[in-house]
């Protein structure tokens, strides 16, 4: 199971480099969401993948699938729910300002000599 | 247990969200931001007078025991952080006042300040790894707003580059937490010290190690991670660069040496030694961006990466000299940044341009911020008796004790680049023939100057003063050299 997850998160990291390297801001943007994902896969997996222990600590049972990932991946995923809604609109105002979203056509250093 | 160790976090938090409810009422605005923050600094006083009086304080949430709940701490070097931090944003917002604009103070401009120094500050105490990229977060997302509030075109086209750097480097943390998780099985920083001190750190721990320089690195800028920093830092206006000049990097600085102090002490010639090298390299990649521009945020904003190779090379050499230089010297960094920033801002102001061949007489027209200005460069470039001198000296005895003398040279002859650096500036504003300047009437030279001025002679008295920090910083060095103190204020309680 683990050696599954592990070519999963490696596809979207793939994914992920490949479409945060291109051009269109829009891409961009699913490119962090993608690479997020895979993060959260990763907490996930990394906290053991455990079948059929009960989620929860209660009295007499010793074995139990460990909370603190599911907490974890809980808070990252908030966090870039957050990041990804600026992101989504700051990129926007950047589109209607310069009027392209073409990051090649962005470039400019127009102050510097 | 301890409570006062939350204030400095949360009291900016609070007036953050009061000063939400205040938004077309400027006046209100600032001096509600000006009290709590003269709060937070009240507290963060009487804090680290009780840090120094009983030793490092430590305080898990919930009343948990401490593995299990979140811990924050605060010894000697974060409660200095967050001092010096407080008092730089208090003359930083006393600056705004004249120089951000109605427009950008009613668009939140204050509260994303508190929001932001609320991270920061929770960046520098907490004893949690998971809690440390929270509040990273917290402060980035602060900081985006910052870099974009105003909506000019540059400041839309940079804080691209700005946002994709980060939001790329966090999810690179939450992996590398994910692993140490993996590898440790707690993200609680005393109980990791532990384990990782049981197990040994073998190779799996070394690559941990070296991908959280990688995280932190590309937050703190050093070197091969420092790309997207000039151009970002330069967009918004000047107030908010002093704010990320003399801050956001030193949050990076502070988590670099905090873990490769806590954790990864027991593979020194693999991490340390990588550190080393990168702090070197950051200083020379610095030094040539200093000399490379003539235009005055470019240079500055150059020194910062200079400033953050010094006090790495310091924390790199893990022993007493290196570590104590290395803690004078951050402080140092950030009062002189903060007051450096601010002035040539002024400079900015009154001549209406950054670039210094369009520049020069202004010694005829303001003597005063001229000669403000020199002795802020000498304190940068670390002239005794000024403050930057002390730590330099410390690093460098302790790069000699710890036979990196080659490294030390560079450093030393980093300085002199850093002067050179600094008073072309000098030599290109205020000496020569008046040019043509643009008379701004709308510019209050006075509320300017008073901030930025109190920022000189506040490291003028830490540069003569140093006799009587000394306690202070060898408390700081002396926790990051004895990972024990720190452990046992968190596990035994």
């Amino acid at each position: 199971m683990e050696f599954i997850m592990a070519i999963v998160i490696g596809v979207l990291f793939m994914a992920a480099v490949y479409l945060i390297l291109s051009r269109s801001l829009l891409r961009v943007i699913l490119g962090t969401g993608l690479l997020s994902h895979g993060a959260h896969l990763l907490i996930l997996t990394m906290g053991g993948l455990g079948g059929t222990s009960p989620p929860v600590l209660a009295d007499g049972i010793t074995d139990y699938a460990d909370p603190l990932p599911q907490a974890l991946i809980l808070t990252a995923i908030v966090i870039s729910f957050g990041v990804t809604a600026f992101i989504v609109v700051s990129f926007y105002r950047t589109y209607g300002e310069h009027g392209t979203d073409n990051m090649n056509l962005m470039k400019g250093n127009d102050e510097h000599d | 247990m301890i409570n006062l160790l939350l204030l400095p976090i949360i009291l900016p938090f609070f007036f953050a969200i009061i000063l939400l409810f205040f938004k077309e009422k400027i006046v209100v605005q600032r001096a509600l931001t000006l009290i709590g923050l003269a709060l937070s600094l009240v507290s963060s006083f009487i804090l680290m007078a009780k840090v120094k009086a009983d030793g490092v304080q430590a305080i898990t949430l919930g009343s948990w025991p401490a593995p299990f709940g979140i811990t924050m701490v605060s010894d000697m070097l974060s409660v200095l952080l967050v001092t010096t931090s407080l008092v730089i944003t208090f003359f930083v917002v006393w600056y705004s006042f004249a120089s951000i604009g109605h427009e950008r103070e009613r668009h939140y401009y204050y509260p994303a300040v508190l929001f932001m120094l609320t991270g920061i500050n929770g960046a520098f105490t907490t004893g949690d790894i998971f809690n440390m990229f929270v509040f990273f977060e917290v402060l980035l997302m602060a900081s985006y707003v910052l870099i974009v509030l105003g909506g000019e075109k540059k400041q839309l086209r940079e804080s691209i580059k700005y946002v994709l750097v980060n939001v790329i480097s966090s999810a690179l943390f939450v992996i590398t937490i994910a692993l140490l998780y993996a590898v440790i099985g707690t993200v609680n920083m005393a109980d990791i010290a532990v384990k990782v001190a049981e197990v040994g750190q073998p190779g799996i721990l070394t690559v941990i190690a070296i991908l959280f320089l990688l995280v932190f690195g590309i937050k703190g800028a050093i070197f091969p991670l420092y790309f997207w920093l000039p151009g970002s830092y330069a967009a918004p206006p000047m107030p908010v660069l002093a704010l990320f000049g003399a801050l956001l990097t030193k949050v990076g600085l502070y988590a670099i040496t905090r873990t490769y102090t806590l954790f990864f002490i027991h593979n020194l010639g693999v991490t340390h030694e990588l550190l080393l090298i990168l702090s070197v390299l950051t200083i020379i990649a610095g030094c040539i961006g200093a000399l490379a521009y003539f235009d005055l945020k470019q240079i500055m904003i150059y020194n910062i990466v200079i400033a953050v190779g010094v006090i790495l090379f310091g924390v790199a050499q893990m022993n007493d000299n290196g570590m104590t230089g290395a803690m004078y010297y951050l402080v140092h960094d950030m009062v002189i940044k903060g007051a450096l920033f601010l002035l040539i801002g002024i400079i900015i102001a009154i001549t209406g341009t950054s670039n210094l061949r369009k520049m020069g007489g202004l010694m005829t027209t303001h003597a005063p911020l001229g000669w403000m200005y020199l002795i802020a460069a000498f304190g940068l470039a670390g002239i005794p008796p000024l403050s930057g001198f002390a730590g330099k000296l410390l690093i460098t005895k302790g790069a000699f004790e710890a036979g990196n003398a080659w490294g030390s040279i560079i450093m030393l002859v980093s300085s002199l680049i850093v002067l050179l650096s600094v008073i072309r500036i000098f030599v290109y504003a205020f000496w020569g023939e008046p040019k043509l300047q643009k008379s701004n009437k709308k510019m209050h030279y006075g509320t300017l100057m008073a901030p930025a001025v109190l920022l000189v002679i506040l490291s003028v008295a830490y540069g003569v003063g140093t006799e009587w920090l000394v306690p202070y910083m060898t408390d700081a060095s002396d926790v990051l050299l004895n990972p024990s103190t720190y452990i046992d204020a968190v596990l035994k309680e």
